[in-house]
């Protein structure tokens, strides 16, 4: 099983301010690590650095093996690196089924030529992938609105749409950014539930940004609290509980005199 | 009528289907100028419609597939009628039909299609309004070059070529655009192109090669344009930089946005509607169709109103225009297509209803 992820001296400036600074993180193949701060503490803009969106500035993101910084997104998500967006990033009128056939590009063989002749190897190409796009929806409880607009399932099946859809890419390394925002206590038991069944199901390493503080700490094995763009503590999730700085960056300093 | 449609549910029936309805349109191209079927102007219209599918389909190739807004289109369009001209005026000399012909014609479609890929490349890092920018920027160069060529008589433009174009001709190269575009569309590439239009940067990091898909869309859809103005060149027998200019561009623009944005079955729609409504707003058609009024009645109405078609049709289209943004924003047919443009597979995903919702 593969899927480690090793960043070192990650920096990145938007002009003169330095949103990550100097961030390394080791992903051993298989982790469910969490990542949490402040808004505006760099949590997006480490996910934007890893897949492609930005370039850092300084600084090597490794995935086994492969330098990611400098390439470009696609290649990034050909080599393994699958990611959600904290506002859901659908292909809004597209169909469901559609939403996850269009992630399996950089698994599609065939040339433009075969594509426009329909060849046996594009027929066969296209019932595969409608195939596995079935097989996610159905693993994923979305089956039965194959056919719908994206843009007309419901917020929690929105959620778990684009988690398929980034499944789809095949993946072994997975990013969910803010998978339970503006869930209720009851929906963020179930993605608690459904996050640790896809890891364990889809035998993924897991990297993701929540505010919800119940999931990060009831199914994180490790966690890094990122501030101003700098790590300011990592550690299991008992450990960062009681972490004074981490307090601090959450609630302000406990100054005397207040 | 049920019997029909299991049929049409099969991929071997539909296929021959298929072929049946583009083989009676082949025959029917052909019979209805030999046989004289219908008179001179109508047979005029239909090649002005047969041109017009391919221009709108390429161009909502871009435009609605796509997302972005081209305003470039008559620019690849006046490339490929001054190359396919200059091949058969001053290269292959033609003086009546021959295979040459189809040579020409292809050479200003691949000629054309060298210019989109210039233009696609700027859409890398541009897209929307600015990608607006640089394919007016692109027609107007276009212009001026060609304005600027003493060998391509400038200005004045080109005359002489003979009238190859016939019905036949454009039915063949519309049935090849249609058939090319909805082969290109319903593929891994076309549905990279969709995702470029509803979120390009999720496009990119589900791992569509964004910037190669780009380029396809580009060179094809200029190649068919290019196509399409050879096939203008060859039936006007006269071109100059003007027939190539913005309003060409806008009359293509309208009859995408008419007839609906990504849908193939619009484009079909669009352009034989917004055809059909030019001919029909003119004062001959309405003298005609009213001639059975009572004299002093008919008389007020072509004299004040029939009289003004020609000026009041050019505001007419476009304030139809306006009602269907206003009402139907993507147009009659917006991201709807015709059952016979989608593949079988596409189909019956459709009609499936969800193995995992049942009890």
């Amino acid at each position: 099983m593969s899927g480690r992820l090793e960043a070192r001296g990650v920096t990145h400036m938007f002009g003169g301010l330095r949103a990550v600074d100097d961030w390394s993180i080791v992903l051993e193949p298989g982790e469910l690590v969490g990542l949490i701060g402040p808004n505006g503490a760099g949590k997006s803009t480490v996910f934007n650095l890893i897949t492609g969106v930005y370039r850092a500035t300084r600084g090597s993101i490794r995935f086994d093996g492969v330098e990611l910084v400098g390439r470009r997104s696609n290649r990034i998500a050909a080599c393994g690196i699958a990611r959600t967006f904290q506002g859901i990033r659908l292909f809004k009128d597209l169909t469901v089924l559609d939403n996850v056939r269009v992630a399996h590009y950089v698994k599609m063989r065939y040339s433009l030529m075969e594509a426009l002749f329909r060849t046996g190897r594009y027929h066969g190409a296209e019932d595969r992938v409608v195939g596995h796009s079935r097989e996610l929806l159905e693993a994923f409880g979305l089956a039965e609105y194959a056919a719908e607009r994206a843009s007309s399932l419901p917020y929690g099946q929105q959620r778990r749409l684009e988690i398929a859809r980034a499944l789809a890419t095949e993946p072994r390394l997975l990013l969910l950014d803010e998978p339970a925002a503006g869930m209720n206590p009851n929906e963020v038991g179930r993605m608690m539930e459904f996050i640790s069944w896809v890891r364990r199901e889809y035998r993924l390493t897991v990297l993701l940004i929540e505010h919800q503080m119940r999931l990060v700490m009831g199914i994180c094995e490790r966690i890094q609290v990122l501030d101003f763009g700098a790590t300011i503590a990592q550690g299991t999730p008992d450990e960062i509980r009681n972490n004074q700085r981490v307090l601090e960056a959450y609630l302000g300093p406990a100054e005397e005199g207040e | 009528m049920r019997a029909i449609q299991d049929l049409l549910g099969r991929r071997m029936p539909r296929r021959m289907f298929l072929l049946a309805i583009v083989a009676a349109g082949l025959a029917l191209s052909w019979a209805i100028p030999h046989g004289n079927w219908v008179n001179k102007y109508i047979q005029m219209i239909l090649v002005f419609i047969g041109i017009n599918i391919i221009l709108a389909s390429s161009l909502n190739l871009v435009n609605g597939y796509m997302g972005e807004f081209s305003v470039g289109h008559a620019g690849f369009m006046a490339v490929g009628a001054y190359m396919s001209s200059v091949l058969t005026l001053k290269v292959f000399h033609l003086t009546g039909p021959s295979a040459l012909f189809p040579v020409a014609i292809l050479a200003g479609g691949l000629a054309a299609g060298l210019c989109g890929l210039l233009v696609a490349f700027p859409s890398f890092r541009t897209r929307g309004d600015y990608l607006a920018i640089v394919t007016l920027a692109f027609l107007m160069i276009v212009k001026s070059v060609i304005e600027n060529i003493p060998y391509l008589e400038g200005a004045s433009g080109l005359v002489g070529m003979k009238r190859l174009t016939t019905l036949p001709w454009v039915y063949f190269w519309m049935v090849l655009t249609l058939w090319t575009l909805r082969n290109f569309i319903y593929s891994t590439y076309g549905r990279g192109i969709l995702a470029i239009r509803e979120d390009e940067l999720a496009a990119d990091i589900m791992g569509v090669d964004t910037r190669r898909v780009k380029v396809l869309v580009f060179v094809v859809s200029s190649f068919f344009a290019g196509v399409a103005g050879g096939l203008y060149a060859h039936y006007l027998q006269f071109i100059s930089p003007r027939s190539f200019d913005i309003l060409k561009s806008t009359d293509i623009i309208l009859m995408v946005y008419l007839g609906g944005i990504a849908s193939l079955g619009g484009s079909i729609l669009g352009a034989t509607l917004y055809q059909v409504l030019m001919e029909v707003l003119r004062p001959g058609t309405f003298n005609q169709a009213f001639s059975w009024l009572p004299d002093p009645a008919f008389q007020w109405l072509s004299d004040r109103v029939f009289s003004h078609l020609d000026v009041w049709r050019m505001m007419i289209l476009p304030l139809l225009l306006i009602l269907v943004m206003l009402f139907r924003p993507r147009g009659i047919m917006g991201l709807r297509e015709l059952p016979i443009f989608v593949p079988l597979r596409d189909i019956q995903e459709r009609r499936k209803p969800g193995r995992g919702g049942e009890p």
